[in-house]
């Protein structure tokens, strides 16, 4: 139970972090829609409400990557990280509380994104919900971990996206599978069985990436 | 893994030679003694090398990643060099792999790249990912934080194989309705004989690469050490 | 306390750390001396448990909860007050009556006033007061304190002054300074670095 009450700690100081700095959110709502906006025009007239799916997915991932690019950022000022990772709790729980605030930004994005979206392009079905929901997961566990590494390297913000889109290409694919299929079931279990591996390997190996 | 151990004191020029020698008749069980593909004629041969470099390429990925886990696990101290060389192997075969698979996508069906093709695409994401391993390990100073990042993405890759697999598989009913079948080949006599040897060739060659690179890095590392004691 | 035989420490080619003995026995406080870039923050921070050595053996005899590192930086969040920063390391390290504590290191190191103040708004002085009252909070077994008197003004170096006397005795404290008189009257022992 303490592991839960470290995490609620740390995920509240993200939290309250955002609400007084507003940098990360504001950002990725303003570039979510600019981003829907240039599908617009990159889409040719009359192509298929499918192909606009599929750019969805893609909003999505980069939006994402936004916000984890600044995931990190204010443990990589003045080196704090060191001082949680100094701390009697579980290191894992850092990735945990850090992960557990940028789903909470990017699922504030997606209210947003997602309405707007369904008045751009086209209506969007309870299946691409629950999809982008489990997405999510994904998407924040994987790129919170990522950014961790990233923020600590000397190429910083550059690396995250090189690091993560490999490793988010089976997103992508239960995502759109989820939005355009037919039967969206196989895609939805997919992207859970995703959720569960890559977040049980991160919960696993996240010490070794805050520690020596 | 008594095996490997046991392969590990076998000397350099010794691996060299075998590996030639098998190399040598792989080539010609290839060239001269396999039968003709009745549906794609000679160029099917490309198969057998096409095959057997994928499947080194993942021995490679897989030993980098138990290597890591010795590194994360046990402390190992020799365990992130030669997780750092396995992993370097597995991407010069999986460039390999490109490249067969390109060839032999040309030939039977006329484009150099083909997204129905399984193998093809996955080895894609892996090349990518394992460049991104690469870039991640140059942009950190060395020491045990390297050390760790490059363990824990390495894990990250033997997970990624299979979930990408099945990405791959299931992505095909929306990307690319059509299925490819590959003219399966009907194992049997010389056939499975060769792909035998030229799969064992190529393993051996790769381990024999993995040595001599792995030698030269922890010479240099002895150099360096010397150097600055 | 702490126990060190020929430790020394790597970063790739350069060895910032070669064969360090050090015995630092409960309650004694020991004063960690040498020049800029001997290793004096790396010698602590192994000792902190940041880093592990690269050779050598080394045995801290205290858990992780019970060990208090002051650092160049102060490991503060800059976009927090003092109030909220010490809070949750509080939690972390799940103070007992953690309102109570704050308060009374806040009072003594006179930031009660500004405790609802983000850091960045803080100077220099302030902020290594709050990263005292961070290192105090949890009252650890082991101090593990970094060139402590940087950036203090003549009353925040008193202040510090008349906390590690209190302390003394009681507790282990590892310092590093570059003005070893302003606690020779405190040391027990000193190890100088090259």
């Amino acid at each position: 139970m303490t592991y839960f009450a470290d995490v609620g700690a740390l995920a509240r100081k993200d939290l309250l972090l955002e609400l007084r700095a507003r940098d990360t959110l504001p950002a990725m709502l303003l570039f979510v829609v600019a981003t829907f906006v240039v599908f617009h025009f990159s889409l040719p007239a009359h192509s298929s409400q499918l192909a606009a799916s599929g750019l969805l997915w893609v909003a999505i991932l980069f939006t994402a990557l936004l916000g984890l690019g600044r995931a990190f950022v204010p443990e990589r000022e003045q080196r704090v990280l060191d001082g949680l990772v100094l701390a009697p709790c579980d290191r894992s729980a850092i990735w945990l509380a850090k992960s557990i605030a940028t789903l909470a930004f990017l699922g504030a994005a997606e209210l947003v994104a997602l309405p707007v979206f369904a008045l751009f392009f086209h209506g969007i079905g309870a299946a691409t919900v629950a999809g982008v929901v489990l997405a999510d997961i994904g998407i924040c566990a994987v790129g919170t971990f990522l950014g961790a590494m990233a923020v600590a390297t000397r190429a910083r913000d550059l690396l995250l996206p090189l690091l993560f889109l490999p490793l988010a290409i089976p997103i992508v694919v239960g995502g759109v599978g989820a939005s355009v299929a037919g039967s969206p079931g196989r895609y939805l279990a997919f992207l859970a069985l995703y959720d569960v591996l890559f977040g049980l390997l991160c919960w696993a190996t996240f010490e070794y990436v805050v520690t020596e | 893994m008594r095996v490997v151990s046991r392969l590990s004191r076998v000397p350099l020029p010794a691996l060299a030679v075998a590996s030639l020698v098998l190399m040598t008749v792989a080539l010609t069980l290839v060239f001269y003694v396999a039968p003709n593909d009745a549906d794609q004629g000679f160029s099917q041969r490309i198969f057998y090398f096409h095959v057997s470099i994928a499947f080194t390429a993942y021995a490679c990925f897989a030993a980098g990643a138990w290597k890591a886990l010795r590194h994360l696990w046990k402390r190992d101290p020799g365990a992130d060099l030669e997780s750092y060389v396995a992993v370097h192997q597995g991407v010069i075969f999986g460039t390999l792999v490109l490249l067969t698979g390109s060839i032999w996508a040309k030939i039977s069906w006329g484009h150099w790249w083909l997204w129905g093709e399984d193998e093809l695409v996955l080895f894609l994401v892996l090349f990518l990912f394992y460049c991104a391993y690469f870039m991640l390990r140059f942009s950190v100073d060395p020491g045990p934080q390297r050390a760790n990042f490059s363990a824990v993405y390495a894990l990250f890759g033997v997970v990624l194989i299979p979930v990408s697999f099945l990405a791959i598989r299931i992505a095909k009913s929306f990307v690319h309705p059509e299925v490819f079948t590959l003219h399966g080949p009907n194992f049997g006599g010389w056939i499975l004989v060769t792909y035998c040897v030229a799969q064992a060739a190529l393993l051996l060659l790769a381990y024999t690469l993995y040595r001599v690179e792995l030698t030269g890095k922890r010479l240099d590392a002895r150099i360096r050490e010397l150097r600055f004691a | 306390m702490i126990r060190a035989r020929k430790v020394g420490k790597r970063f790739g080619d350069k060895r910032v750390l070669r064969g360090v003995d050090l015995d630092v026995a409960r309650g004694a406080f020991a004063v960690v001396t040498g020049p800029n870039g001997s290793g004096k923050t790396t010698l602590l921070r192994l000792c902190a448990g940041l880093a592990v050595p690269s050779e050598g053996e080394l045995e801290v005899d205290a858990p992780r909860a019970a060990v208090g590192y002051l650092a160049h930086e102060p490991l503060v969040y800059r976009e927090l007050t003092a109030l909220e920063n010490l809070d949750l390391y509080g939690r972390l390290y799940r103070v007992p009556e953690r309102r109570e504590r704050i308060g009374m290191l806040l009072e003594r190191f006179c930031l009660w006033d500004v405790r609802h103040d983000r850091v960045v708004s803080y100077s220099r002085g302030m902020t290594q007061r709050l990263a005292l009252c961070r290192v105090l909070l949890h009252e650890p077994e082991l101090l593990v304190l970094d060139e402590p008197y940087t950036a203090l003004d003549t009353a925040g170096a008193e202040l510090l002054d008349a906390q590690l006397a209190e302390l003394h005795g009681e507790r282990t404290v590892l310092v590093s300074t570059h003005d070893p008189d302003r606690v020779a009257q405190l040391a027990t022992q000193q190890l100088a670095l090259a």
